[in-house]
């Protein structure tokens, strides 16, 4: 199993290098895209010194946070599960399910890129540097709060793309799945709080950015309970499970485009 | 034994019922109207181990349809399905180890990269070890006579030199059950040759079981003694390509080239005239009292030179389909 997806991400990594421009555009809309987080959250701070009970650089955590997901976004579930959409229209989901392997794996695993790297060491600076000038030392615990939380925002939003681009097997074109997803991913670089009461709502229960973000840098500045990493990690797995059921049903109605 | 058993077979399909123009779209947006199809009705055969079958029949006939049922792809709507041993429908590993699928349209390869690249994925999936991947390789390619191909980027080979490749792909795990749907599609008259031989070679030296369709009934012709002819989902016909070619011409037709021209009157007393062009006449006799016609024509008539042919399948085929 390893060595298949191994092989998988050497060949797909390989891809990727043929187009050496691509490094320079990833890293370009990354830099915008953090600097643009920061003069937002700096502009909230001007007024006042909190927002929804968070100061500067404890939401500093939660950009952070967000950079990190955004990084595994890009170098693994965007790569996969927006070609779901296509390999359903194209009809080249036929040489997945031929192979004897597991479908949802082949779809989940098959590719990643490496733009996301950049991410991924901008996404941890600025949780260090978040935590550092808070004098947050933290202990063993809360890495393993942090890293259970973090763990369950990414299969949260996996299961979550996962289950809408499997849609498209009834409706071949599902308006762009993966923009709507991102965008509304955007909502998670402030905190939770920072939003009025029903918007509060909708992201915790109807799309839950709440888990995505909030609760792990909760866990990391040591505010959130274990109650809270429990309910993200045990919302997260039932979604998983689903979406591993839902794909097994929609199969049956696969008509496989014509050729 | 046979290999694949099929009873009793249907797959229909909703398909939206939409009429063009503007208020047909916004009508169709509005009250989605459906209708169910029959792409393939009611249809019974079984194929036996080793065996060449050729699958014929127009566009939409239900050819393609039903191979994706027989591997799996999609499911029944009725009807009874076994191939090796396995219910194609449960997708079972065992099952999918032995088949491959390879469609002339569409292609498994990876894009920018070299199809060894591909290749080697095949052989992780399959669990093939690498000197096992490079063996079968190296033999897959010399019967393909590809070489330098399999270094250079999928997106850089001509398209014979991509399907070629892709036959490899599809037949590293060495399936003994092939489904090829148009497998030389858009190839030049070379590379459709070499592809029929390689077909033949892999049937000969592995005994597997081959299902083909092909628009060029050359393919056919070539590689299948048995056809199955489908034509609006139903099996209209199942046996020898010989016995179809008899059923549907019980005429041969003559050419014959004369020293000089002869009364076309006299000619058709022995068959019908399809052409006549001064010392050229094409007759159509039918094949009971071929060689007795024959004969006195040889006698009657100063023949320089005569060639007997079968009419051209596409033309029989055509003619009952159409």
């Amino acid at each position: 199993m390893l060595n298949i997806i191994y092989t998988f991400w050497i060949t797909s990594i390989a891809s990727e290098l043929e187009y050496r421009l691509n490094v320079i555009v990833e890293i370009i809309s990354l830099i915008g895209n953090i600097a643009g987080t920061i003069f937002t959250l700096f502009l909230f701070y001007q007024q006042g010194s909190n927002v929804g009970g968070w100061d500067f650089y404890s939401s500093l955590i939660i950009v952070g946070i967000y950079t990190l997901l955004e990084a595994l976004t890009i170098s693994i579930l965007h790569p996969n599960l927006s070609q779901i959409v296509k390999h359903i229209q194209d009809g080249t989901l036929d040489y997945v399910l031929l192979k004897p392997i597991n479908s949802q794996l082949w779809l989940s695993l098959r590719k990643i890129s490496p733009w996301g790297m950049p991410s991924f060491i901008a996404g941890v600076i600025l949780i260090f540097v978040g935590l550092s000038k808070n004098n947050i030392i933290i202990g063993n615990l809360e890495i393993i709060y942090a890293i259970t939380a973090i763990c369950s925002s990414f299969i949260l939003l996996y299961s979550i793309w996962f289950i809408l681009a499997t849609t498209s097997i009834w409706f071949v074109k599902v308006w762009n799945i993966n923009e709507v997803l991102r965008s509304t991913l955007v909502a998670g670089r402030y905190p939770l709080t920072a939003y009025p009461p029903s918007l509060r709502t909708i992201f915790t229960f109807v799309f839950p950015i709440a888990f995505l973000t909030t609760v792990p840098a909760q866990a990391l500045i040591g505010t959130s309970g274990h109650q809270n990493i429990l309910l993200s990690l045990v919302f997260s797995i039932s979604l998983f499970i689903i979406s591993i059921l839902f794909w097994k049903y929609a199969l049956r109605f696969y008509t496989s485009a014509s050729s | 034994m046979s290999k694949i058993e099929v009873r009793a077979l249907s797959k229909s399909y909703r398909v939206a019922a939409k009429k063009p123009g503007i208020a047909g779209t916004v009508n169709h947006f509005i009250y989605r109207r459906t209708k169910e199809v029959l792409a393939v009705d009611n249809i019974n055969f079984k194929i036996a181990k080793g065996e060449m079958v050729g699958f014929i029949g127009s566009n939409g006939a239900g050819k393609t349809t039903t191979l994706k049922m027989l591997c799996g792809l999609i499911h029944p709507s009725g009807g009874y399905l076994r191939v090796a041993g396995f219910s194609p429908l449960t997708r079972d590993k065992k099952f999918l180890r032995q088949i491959t699928f390879v469609m002339g349209q569409k292609q498994q390869l990876i894009w920018d990269l070299p199809p060894l690249d591909s290749i080697k994925v095949n052989a992780a999936i399959y669990g093939l070890s690498e000197k096992e991947c490079s063996n079968r390789t190296y033999e897959l390619a010399s019967m393909l006579d590809l070489g330098d191909e399999l270094y250079r980027p999928v997106r850089k080979l001509s398209l014979g030199e991509r399907m070629k490749a892709e036959l490899l792909a599809a037949l590293l795990h060495r399936p003994s059950i092939l489904f090829l749907d148009e497998p030389t599609l858009g190839l030049d008259i070379n590379a459709q040759v070499r592809v029929r031989q390689f077909l033949s070679n892999y049937n000969r030296k592995y005994g597997a079981t081959i299902i083909l369709t092909s628009h060029y009934m050359a393919d056919i012709t070539s590689l299948c003694r048995r056809v199955l002819l489908i034509d609006k989902g139903r099996l209209l016909f199942d046996g020898l390509l010989q016995d179809l070619i008899q059923k549907l011409s019980p005429s041969r037709s003559v050419i014959i080239e004369l020293n000089s021209p002869q009364p076309i009157e006299q000619l058709s007393e022995y068959g019908e005239v399809v052409e006549y062009d001064k010392n050229f006449v094409r007759l159509l006799i039918p094949r009971n009292d071929l060689t007795s016609k024959i004969s006195s024509l040889l006698i009657k008539f100063p023949i320089k030179d005569l060639e007997i042919t079968d009419p051209p399948i596409e033309q029989l085929i055509g003619r009952l389909l159409s």
